[in-house]
């Protein structure tokens, strides 16, 4: 009895540290120490668990930690900050099914009354849908799938039956929890759930898929700690999970839309283009040189960066412009869309990388109220978050979304690898503006001559 | 009676949850998301259980798994937070 209250009262200090871990995450002045205060919380609450009187063998436990560990500390030490949504997405898969076989694992410890097998159910559901739809995500953001949405004829019927086929498997499985079988159907049908969830959502919608994952991952945790009757599991799953549901609603009032047309409206395609007005004019390029002599001029710059900055690992050249701007006299300073990227926050990573102080990175309403007194506005590799569009042109598929309005700067630079369309597929008329001038090319060579031409 | 315990505390974690994070600025995002990611490998704790209780064969080795892909998770979720945050620099800050 004396250890497994002190094994619960340490679960109370690792939750206490939890809470305030996340709540220091919320400044980046203590950012950092309430990451190591979460870390503590974590640390405390394995080694309790370790006291644990119904463990009996540690070879297996010491080998599981020290291969998790060893890959855990490679993968975050290698990997680069223009791969971080990949390797968050790969994380939340393994944190999911973890939680599934937790849940599964479960089955055999103990006589499970219904109650019980309700929730090791809804742990391998949750963990499975987790660990697939984590797989599809970081295949399409590491490119190893295409990132277009993948639709066939009959989806929505195919998920509706999918959907039913899993609650009859669960029920049968709760009713029958010795034929294995049950369980199996359940596993494969919650992984290929996972997948049919995902396939169909765009690249561009990716920091909404993300967030939402990253919510499962917590849920599944949670589902797994009710299951064992583990109170540090359900506390910390449920703060993973609300933390990644706000994160997800944050990213759909940013593209105005709401949830469930993020998740769904890949079934209807964008089949609203043809019925747009089509856009009259010309796009006017121009070399790095005429984009010199402007910068040269600014007295106030705003840059945009986008996905394309991410692709073209253009953040330290985008520093560097940003300096030799700042010696030339002008104000620099980053205007940032929620949306911009492929996960929350993409873009103030890779520019925190490039040694960008964070309080340049202005927010898209801190930055829309005064876009008419910039002289110049980059736009690096963005296309959707700043196309007018969105304010004027009703009927276009992103009439409504919030964006940043770099065409009402005085003069518009937009830095593309071409006039394609960006991932939403629409057409964006800020590249025929009379202000807008296009620089074709990659935009770290792009920024490269213009510094070149400011030395 | 335990039921409703669980769902007490569920229910108490999950608004403490949403006032936490509803006040995080943009610029973290990305931070927070990978940091409440390692956070939520706390199913590690659940992992240990299973892998060293040595109930069957299968629980054991689906046990062992578990830590295994637990501990990436929160390993690998804690180091690349603080990497990332150790980045974040204002103006001024020391080096």
């Amino acid at each position: 009895m004396g250890i497994e209250l002190l094994v619960n009262l340490s679960y109370v200090a690792a939750a206490v540290l939890f809470i305030f871990g996340l709540k220091m995450l919320g400044s980046p002045a203590t950012a950092r120490k309430g990451n190591l205060i979460s870390a503590l919380g974590m640390f405390i609450a394995v080694v309790i668990t370790l006291l644990d009187q119904s463990i009996i063998d540690y070879k297996w436990i010491l080998a599981g930690v020290v291969v998790g560990g060893v890959i855990g500390a490679l993968v975050a030490r290698r990997v680069e900050m223009t791969g971080m949504p990949e390797m968050v997405a790969l994380f939340n898969g393994f944190g999911g099914i973890a939680s599934l076989f937790v849940g599964w694992a479960a089955l055999y410890g103990m006589d499970a009354n219904t109650f019980q097998l309700i929730t090791i159910v809804l742990s391998i559901l949750i963990g499975g849908v987790t660990f697939s739809g984590s797989m599809i995500a970081w295949g399409k953001l590491s490119e190893r799938i295409a990132g277009k949405p993948i639709v066939f004829g009959g989806q929505r019927v195919f998920n509706i039956l999918l959907i039913l086929a899993i609650v009859a498997a669960s029920v049968m499985f709760t009713l029958n929890p010795a034929t294995a079988i049950y369980l199996y159907i359940v596993i494969g049908l919650a992984l290929l759930l996972g997948i049919m969830l995902v396939i169909p959502i765009g690249g561009a919608d990716m920091p909404v898929v993300i967030s939402l994952l990253n919510s499962y991952s917590g849920l599944a945790a949670c589902a797994a700690g009710i299951a064992i009757n583990n109170i540090i599991l359900i506390v910390a799953g449920a703060l993973v999970g609300a933390s990644g549901i706000i994160l997800t609603q944050i990213m759909c009032k940013a593209m105005n839309r709401s949830l469930s047309n993020v998740l769904f409206s890949g079934f209807s395609a964008v089949s609203a283009g043809g019925a747009a007005a089509k856009i009259e004019g010309e796009a006017k390029a121009m070399t790095a040189e005429d984009a010199y002599y402007v910068l040269e001029a600014a007295a106030s710059v705003v840059i945009v960066p986008g996905y394309g900055m991410a692709v073209a690992q253009a953040q330290h050249v985008v520093k560097e412009l940003q300096e030799l701007l700042e010696k030339n006299g002008a104000e620099v300073v980053y205007a940032i869309h929620p949306v911009a990227g492929r996960m929350p926050g993409h873009m103030n990573v890779l520019l925190a990388e490039a040694d960008v102080s964070y309080d340049l990175l202005l927010e898209m309403d801190a930055v829309n109220p005064r876009m008419e007194t910039f002289d110049v506005a980059i736009v690096i590799g963005a296309n959707d978050v700043v196309n007018p569009a969105a304010r004027e042109m009703e009927g276009s598929p992103i009439y409504g979304m919030p964006v940043i309005n770099v065409d009402l700067a005085r003069n518009v630079f937009v830095m593309k690898r071409s006039m394609a369309s960006g991932f939403a597929g629409i057409d964006n008329p800020l590249f025929f503006k009379e202000n807008t001038r296009m620089l074709f090319g990659d935009a770290k060579e792009m920024l490269g001559n213009i510094i070149k031409a400011f030395n | 009676m335990e039921i409703v315990f669980l769902a007490f505390i569920l229910m108490l974690s999950i608004f403490l949850g949403f006032e936490l994070i509803n006040k995080v600025p943009a610029t973290l995002h990305t931070p927070l998301m990978s940091g409440s990611n390692a956070i939520s490998g706390i199913t590690l704790v659940g992992a240990l259980t299973s892998a060293g209780a040595e109930h069957t064969v299968l629980a054991t080795v689906l046990g062992t798994i578990a830590v295994a892909m637990a501990t990436i998770n929160v390993i690998g979720g804690y180091m690349v937070t603080d990497r990332m945050l150790a980045m974040f620099k204002k103006k001024g800050d020391a080096k």
